[in-house]
């Protein structure tokens, strides 16, 4: 444990080693410096504004900005989540609550063993660290750039899984549906399945 | 003829109506001046200001004027009740009472009558205005004593020390005008500045009344009775709703009173700047007062403009500013300016009026010389060398650079 610590040399720094920085005051700068100060703030008025007028332009996010969290799929549709509560654990402020349960092979919504069956964010807690998404051993679940998160009341704000699952894309099902035939949840964790199979469509 | 001829003649009801149109006046510029400072303060800090309420923001501060009035009226258990209703209504009636005697425009006809548009214009108006004004302060000091609090008392003990020293500066820097005028009217002062506005001819004092009224009208850097990073909100810290609304409204139109009075006392009034002087006559002699509100407002971005450069000054510094630096001063000048004016007026010879001149100029270099003179003997003197002390002291750091503080050069040691 202790190889990682750099161990303190001693004397490398004392009160008396370090020097007193040399501070200077002359006293008030003359007087047309100090009107300077009025050529900035007059000078500043012409320029262009700061300010983005927000409900009427929105500019964009930061690339990585913390917004709202998406729980991702598999590209056949399958969730990626795992009901392994290892966010909820992550999170420091206890906003995020989740039940997993177990697939079947009649009720399968995420490859391998569990799925998360409760999945609820609370943004009236959520402080948007991202130690959840740190935490997530499958990449099930990612923040998008999406901030307009206010609301009327309490509940609205208690995101349930279906206000945070990703949409169906092109290629996709959507679960329960078995997996991609002659695979495991190791080929999926590869990320070895592009699309769905025509066998998977149970429900459609 | 004279606004004072013209105005004789006003029957009561011209006099209710102009007394409306000047309270109405008041009232809409201070909304008008409360926006426009919001804006020109963001502007000078690259921000855009309030623009949602109306076209431009317009009307935001009408709309917060409405929040005001409809907010709960909290008095302090601990507050004096009585003093602590009237303090709000002393401070914004005397504001609005200086303008009375602001003469706002020369010859106009107003239903159908001949008459100029002032009030009442009184052979002592200017001391009149001071006297209001001195009398407006006892709103914010009974404001600051009457709110049973800590923050409000401190905050209404330094407006009082704040104007009555400042007030000493501003009706000092008037008395040249007086001098050079020969009357203390509104409108004569006005008149007399024909020629040259006395912004130019006695610029000294305008400075000085121009600082001084910053700091009579509590404004930043002057703000010390309402320092909200010390006081919270000094005097008014206690009041809400209308009560504090009534400060507010106090505070601007205080502003555009002082301005007012800046302008007719030093700009000329309502006459148009030199070489415009046919424009008073457009608009049937109306237009005089687009030449006074421009002048007001060109005082008024001045004030924004202190607003949005200079930090709060020190209480100490300010107080010294005052009596040390802006009284000896403004004797000195009055001085000066009698002694002129006496030269003129008993027809003394050109000579000696330069010579006096001169000689006041050789004075003043000499106190220069001499002041400057003290300070770097003040700066080269070095700390006097002292003996170890006899009681223990805590050991000094091996290495020792100096940190010098004073005003010294450096490497002194």
């Amino acid at each position: 444990m202790s190889d990682h610590i750099e161990p303190m040399k001693k004397k490398e720094i004392s009160v008396n080693e370090v020097e007193f920085a040399q501070i200077e005051q002359n006293g008030p700068k003359n007087l047309f410096s100090q009107m300077q100060g009025f050529w900035v703030t007059f000078a500043t008025m012409f320029k262009k504004v700061n300010t983005v007028s927000y409900p009427e332009v929105k500019e964009p996010t930061a690339e990585r900005f913390h917004g709202r969290h998406q729980l991702n799929r598999y590209d056949d549709g399958l969730e990626k989540c795992i009901g392994c509560e290892l966010c909820a654990w992550a999170c420091p402020a206890d906003a995020i609550y989740v039940e997993g349960a177990a697939n079947s092979d009649e009720h399968r919504m995420s490859p391998g063993e569990r799925y998360g069956r409760v999945y609820q964010i609370n943004y009236l807690r959520c402080i948007f660290c991202g130690l959840c998404i740190e935490a997530c051993p499958t990449r099930a679940l990612t923040m998008t750039n999406e901030y307009e998160l206010a609301d009327e009341t309490r509940a609205k704000l208690i995101f349930e899984k279906d206000d945070l699952l990703a949409p169906l894309r092109a290629g996709m099902l959507m679960p329960p549906h078995p997996m991609y035939p002659n695979t495991t949840d190791t080929n999926y964790y590869k990320n070895e399945i592009k699309s769905s199979h025509p066998s998977q469509e149970v429900n459609n | 003829m004279t606004n004072a001829q013209l105005i004789a003649g006003d029957p009561g009801w011209l006099i209710a109506v102009k007394a409306l149109l000047v309270f109405a006046l008041c009232v809409l510029l201070t909304l008008m001046s409360v926006w426009g400072e919001r804006r020109l303060v963001a502007r000078m800090q690259q921000r855009l200001g309030p623009n949602r309420v109306g076209p431009f923001g317009l009307i935001q501060s009408l709309a917060d004027g409405v929040k005001l009035a409809l907010k709960e009226d909290l008095i302090p258990a601990a507050a004096d009740k009585v003093v602590f209703i009237i303090a709000p209504i002393i401070s914004v009636t005397t504001c609005f009472m200086s303008f009375a005697v602001i003469p706002f425009s020369g010859e106009v006809t107003l239903f159908g009558k001949v008459t100029a548009m002032q009030l009442t214009d009184i052979p002592v108006g200017v001391l009149y205005v001071l006297s209001i004004a001195s009398i407006g302060v006892y709103g914010i000091v009974l404001a600051g004593w009457s709110s049973g609090s800590t923050y409000p008392l401190l905050g209404g003990l330094r407006s009082s020390a704040q104007v009555i020293s400042y007030e000493i500066a501003m009706g000092l820097s008037l008395v040249a005008v007086f001098i050079y005028a020969g009357s203390m009217s509104t409108s004569e002062i006005v008149e007399a500045q024909q020629q040259w506005w006395y912004a130019v001819v006695l610029f000294p004092s305008f400075v000085i009344y121009a600082i001084s009224m910053v700091g009579e009208t509590n404004r930043a850097p002057f703000d010390l009775a309402e320092a909200e990073g010390e006081l919270v909100g000094g005097f008014h810290t206690e009041y809400s709703s209308l009560k504090f609304a009534l400060f507010f409204l106090a505070e601007y139109v205080n502003i555009i009173a002082v301005s007012a009075l800046a302008t007719t006392l030093f700009l000329g009034g309502y006459h148009a700047p030199p070489g415009l002087g046919f424009t008073e006559a457009w608009l049937g002699g109306w237009f005089t007062m687009v030449w006074f509100f421009a002048k007001v407002i060109l005082f008024f971005f001045v004030f924004v403009w202190l607003r949005g450069t200079l930090p709060r000054m020190r209480y100490d510094q300010f107080m010294q500013f005052g009596w040390k630096v802006l009284i000896p001063v403004s004797l000195a000048w009055i001085m000066i300016v009698a002694t002129l004016r006496v030269l003129s007026l008993n027809g003394a010879p050109r000579a000696a009026t330069i010579a006096f001149a001169s000689a006041v100029v050789l004075l003043v270099m000499l106190v220069n010389f001499g002041f400057e003179n003290a300070k770097n003997k003040k700066k080269n003197t070095p700390f006097a060398e002292v003996s170890e002390p006899e009681f223990a002291v805590p050991q000094l750091p091996i290495k020792v650079s100096t940190i010098n503080v004073s005003t010294g050069k450096k490497g002194d040691q």
